[in-house]
């Protein structure tokens, strides 16, 4: 569970989080969706604390990871994160990207971390890839990749930064079927992404952010149904889907 | 060893060019000198980039830490070296520095050649590491891996293919620049076509093949670098 407590964040005196309150209870699939730069992704970074907030505090399993000394690498182990851009590590294989961190967080010994990536690799669709390199992947395969990558660490909740906004139209379906059927498989996931269609059918709740607020929350129905506020009104109709 | 036998011209090269090259390479064994020489620079600039890397690699990661000591101690550093002659460097070293401690000049002149690479290889690495997309960092920190894991298994052997073309040419530039240890009394490839010279009031001879033999050494390793290039491309689209 992760409670966001007055969350706030400047970038050089840009007020980008205006105070962020939010609980996100296991097995949620919360979907974060709102107008570019309204500080979708920034809130989720903080997360993880990729950002460092400004202000406030964020309490993951009742630990405050915005604490001085906490152990944040120990944080994060429970959390993975998918960016929109893959980030996969060019110089390793597609195995070589699932096993790193595993074998490096001492979390498992070389040869189940392979076995468990292979089971992975096997489970996204891409095992006849594992000796391949990054570079030889189509945008599709990379993020399934990058997803099987955050899974490989097992963690208990799953960030997804606009996991499709890098892609080809004709590779959306491909990862957003990963990451359907990890949500069938209750895992706590918290989405930013422009697939509306996807934010309908796969959350739970979905939060629309608006220059660094939370405008509206509620669920899809009530979200995509029956807009309150004016700003998601226009929102939902501005965007075509 | 030496052809130094012919103490007398052989037939046919007893004057014009000819004789400018037997009294320059052969008579008095020049051409052994300039093959020492020769030794003498490429052990310098040898020595020279060991220290180089492994100095210029902690330079970077000081010029990239968080500690503003560390920066500080980096900054000045290159201000210093990058801002004095490396013949100046050089003569501090030999003059005063190791002035009364009875070491050789070979190893002086690795060590101030060296100390002043390092300032250039730490520009070449933090480039390298600089070009690394802030994303690798985040994937890697977002695992869970610690600052320093992700520095070593995700950052650094990306940034070192990066730098590898740059710290070659680094190691070519630190090859010719070294022409100027017979400052310090060292014989090197230019010292001794330098001395073959003074001793033949004959500068063409000397002066020529010192520039080809450092050409040839240049000329092998900057095909070297290419083909290496050329096999770290190669991987970017395996």
């Amino acid at each position: 569970m992760i409670i966001v407590e007055n969350l706030t964040k400047d970038f050089n005196k840009q007020t980008i989080l205006k105070g962020i309150n939010e609980q996100i209870e296991d097995g949620e699939r919360l979907v974060i969706i709102g107008p570019s730069g309204s500080g979708k992704s920034t809130f989720l970074r903080c997360l993880n604390l990729l950002e460092k907030p400004t202000g406030g505090k964020i309490f993951v399993d009742d630990v405050d990871i915005t604490a001085k000394g906490v152990d944040i690498n120990a944080v994060r182990l429970k959390m993975g994160m998918v960016f929109q851009h893959f980030n996969l590590f060019p110089h390793k294989t597609v195995l070589g990207n699932l096993t790193l961190a595993p074998v490096q967080t001492g979390l498992m010994k070389k040869p189940e971390a392979t076995e468990v990536a292979m089971e992975l690799l096997k489970r996204v669709g891409l095992a006849d890839k594992a000796k391949s390199y990054p570079v030889q992947l189509s945008g599709g395969q990379k993020q399934r990749v990058a997803i099987a990558r955050s899974l490989a660490m097992r963690p208990r909740m799953m960030l997804f930064d606009e996991p499709t906004s890098a892609l080809d139209p004709e590779m959306v379906g491909e990862v957003l079927d990963v990451m359907r059927d990890l949500a069938t498989e209750g895992m706590t996931m918290v989405v930013v992404t422009h697939e509306m269609h996807f934010a309908r059918d796969v959350g739970s709740r979905i939060l629309f952010m608006c220059d660094g607020a939370i405008a509206e929350q509620g669920t899809p129905d009530q979200v995509f149904t029956n807009p309150k506020c004016e700003r998601l009104q226009q929102f939902l109709t501005s965007i075509s889907f | 060893m030496g052809l130094s036998f012919l103490s007398t011209p052989p037939p046919g090269w007893e004057e014009g060019f000819l004789f400018d090259v037997y009294r320059g390479l052969i008579r008095g064994n020049g051409w052994v000198s300039l093959l020492e020489g020769l030794g003498i620079t490429m052990q310098i600039a040898l020595g020279a980039v060991v220290i180089g890397v492994a100095l210029g690699f902690a330079l970077s990661l000081m010029r990239i830490s968080k500690s503003k000591i560390l920066k500080g101690v980096a900054a000045v550093y290159l201000s210093v070296i990058r801002g004095t002659p490396v013949v100046l460097q050089l003569f501090i070293w030999w003059f005063v520095v190791f002035a009364a401690t009875g070491t050789t000049r070979l190893w002086v002149a690795i060590i101030a050649f060296g100390i002043n690479s390092a300032a250039y290889v730490c520009e070449i690495f933090r480039g390298g590491i600089m070009s690394v997309d802030k994303g690798q960092t985040e994937a890697g920190r977002s695992l869970g891996l610690s600052g320093i894991k992700t520095m070593m298994f995700v950052v650094l052997p990306q940034a070192l293919k990066n730098a590898l073309p740059s710290l070659g040419n680094e190691f070519i530039m630190l090859i010719k620049e070294t022409s100027v240890v017979g400052f310090i009394a060292l014989v090197d490839l230019m010292r001794a076509a330098n001395l073959i010279m003074s001793g033949t009031f004959e500068p063409v001879v000397p002066l020529f093949s010192a520039g080809i033999l450092y050409w040839i050494v240049i000329t092998i390793l900057t095909q070297l670098l290419t083909l290496l290039e050329r096999r770290l491309r190669r991987s970017d689209n395996r």
